[in-house]
């Protein structure tokens, strides 16, 4: 994306062509092309694999929303109790098999590592 | 004859018949072949565009399925700085991520150059810090190699533009190769510092800025970055559809850096270590939005089939046809970026 007014820029291109970030599974498909560089349909199935869905479901809010939910990997309006930030993160690594550098520098200032 | 409502380049609207909108959209293509040296769009490719621009619909979009992903630049101060709101930057990385629905943002000074952040690394890698544990989505870090800021009076170098008028080509060239270490080393040390803050990635952005030497210091800084940070993701962001030759002899991997468009530059990125490239082609505001959607889903076509890597299309005002606005049509932004998805195969934005 770049500059111009949120509305007009952001949010006209995350309804016309975005996978809706953690309303859906964007953070997860980005986290595969930023972590191992996977092209777009390489990186849904990917994460697909890992959630058990097809790939067109990754960017089906009522879809993504339930399996975050169980999962307990952070989504929009949480629930108490919800994981958020970096506790939702820690179990993203795990499900996805990466590493997230945030999760090894909490992991090392809290001594858990 | 009937006439279908689209844009200028700059956003203001303008009716059009089929036949000037078919030869808009020829011409667009046309004219971003012969200056890439790259194919055309087909006619079967160039028919859907003509569909997208004429749709009735105020905003078009991909088929269910097709939607991929986005990555941003301005280092989060598009709700602060730029839409004048009193927020703090870590804030409006939450009203993205949980309101807007971005897949990633970046974090960013408003000075938005690396050579800035130099003196306020430590404040600004406490920002980071606290996003962080405040987020789910990826954020990287992002500012702009920005050779030009090296220069005198600013900073230590020859001033390659007072230069280059005098006649001074060697000189110039030597400036904006002293330039290129001083760069290299301030990316370098601030992308160490945002590791351990805790980024996701680097975002080196608007590189080419300052011509071949400004892009030559961001895929060095690049190639360190990587070999002592494997674990940091980077975007590398082009300025400009086309790298300009302000020193012209400048090469990377053995490839000339000058006079590079999209689909020869994400190779030298791809050798570099990026993982997620960039590119940019202009809008011109002077032509319509027909002629300035072809030309750009041609050049993000041919950078996307040359690309191992994902490509996301920059399509901020003023560029992936995107029209040259503060507050660019939604009709346009909408049909800009389903085309650039659809026939451009664009693997974000």
């Amino acid at each position: 994306m770049g500059s111009g007014d949120p509305f007009g820029n952001e949010a006209t291109q995350e309804v016309a062509v975005g996978m809706g970030g953690i309303r859906s599974a964007g953070d997860l498909v980005l986290r595969m092309q930023l972590s191992r560089g996977m092209k777009i349909g390489q990186a849904k199935e990917y994460v697909a694999g890992k959630l058990g869905v097809k790939p067109p479901e990754l960017g089906d809010c009522s879809v993504m929303r339930e399996i975050r939910q169980d999962l307990d990997i952070g989504y929009p309006m949480p629930d108490p109790g919800a994981a958020k930030g970096i506790a939702a993160k820690i179990r993203i690594a795990d499900l996805l098999g990466i590493t997230i550098n945030s999760v090894e520098q909490f992991k090392k200032r809290s001594g858990l590592s | 004859m009937q006439k279908y409502f689209t844009r200028m380049g700059d956003g203001s609207g303008v009716y059009l018949d089929a036949e000037a909108i078919g030869q808009d959209l020829k011409e667009g293509t046309a004219d971003a072949a012969r200056r890439g040296k790259i194919p055309e769009l087909a006619k079967d490719e160039l028919d859907y565009l003509f569909e997208v621009v004429t749709s009735p619909v105020n905003i078009a979009s991909v088929e269910r399925g097709s939607e991929v992903v986005t990555s941003s630049d301005s280092g989060a101060f598009k709700i602060n700085y730029q839409a004048d709101i009193s927020m703090d930057r870590a804030t409006a990385v939450q009203v993205h991520e949980k309101v807007l629905a971005a897949d990633s943002l970046d974090l960013g000074n408003i000075d938005y150059s690396y050579k800035v952040v130099k003196a306020i690394l430590n404040d600004e890698a406490k920002v980071m810090e606290n996003v962080q544990l405040n987020t789910i989505m990826p954020v990287l870090y992002g500012a702009m190699p920005n050779l030009g800021l090296y220069t005198r009076p600013d900073g230590p170098v020859d001033n390659w533009s007072e230069l280059l008028p005098l006649g001074k080509i060697d000189e110039a060239r030597k400036a904006q190769e002293e330039a290129i270490e001083l760069a290299v080393k301030d990316m370098y040390y601030i992308s160490g510092g945002m590791f351990k803050a805790g980024a996701d990635g680097m975002n080196f952005d608007t590189c080419g800025a300052s011509g071949d030497a400004d892009v030559i210091a961001a895929l060095r800084a690049i190639e360190k970055v990587k070999k002592d940070y494997p674990g940091l993701g980077v975007e590398m962001g082009m300025s400009g559809e086309f790298i300009i030759g302000m020193h012209g002899r400048l090469e990377y991997g053995g490839t000339r850096v000058a006079g590079l468009y999209p689909h020869d530059q994400v190779k030298l990125a791809e050798k570099a270590g990026v993982n997620i490239f960039g590119p940019v082609v202009n809008t011109n505001s002077n032509m319509t939005f027909p002629w300035n959607l072809a030309r750009a889903v041609t050049f993000i076509k041919a950078c996307v089939e040359a690309a191992n890597i994902p490509v996301h299309a920059n399509v901020g005002m003023g560029v992936g046809a995107t029209p040259m606005s503060p507050v660019p049509p939604s009709d346009a932004v909408s049909r800009a970026a389903k085309a650039l998805v659809e026939i451009g195969k664009a693997d974000g934005l």
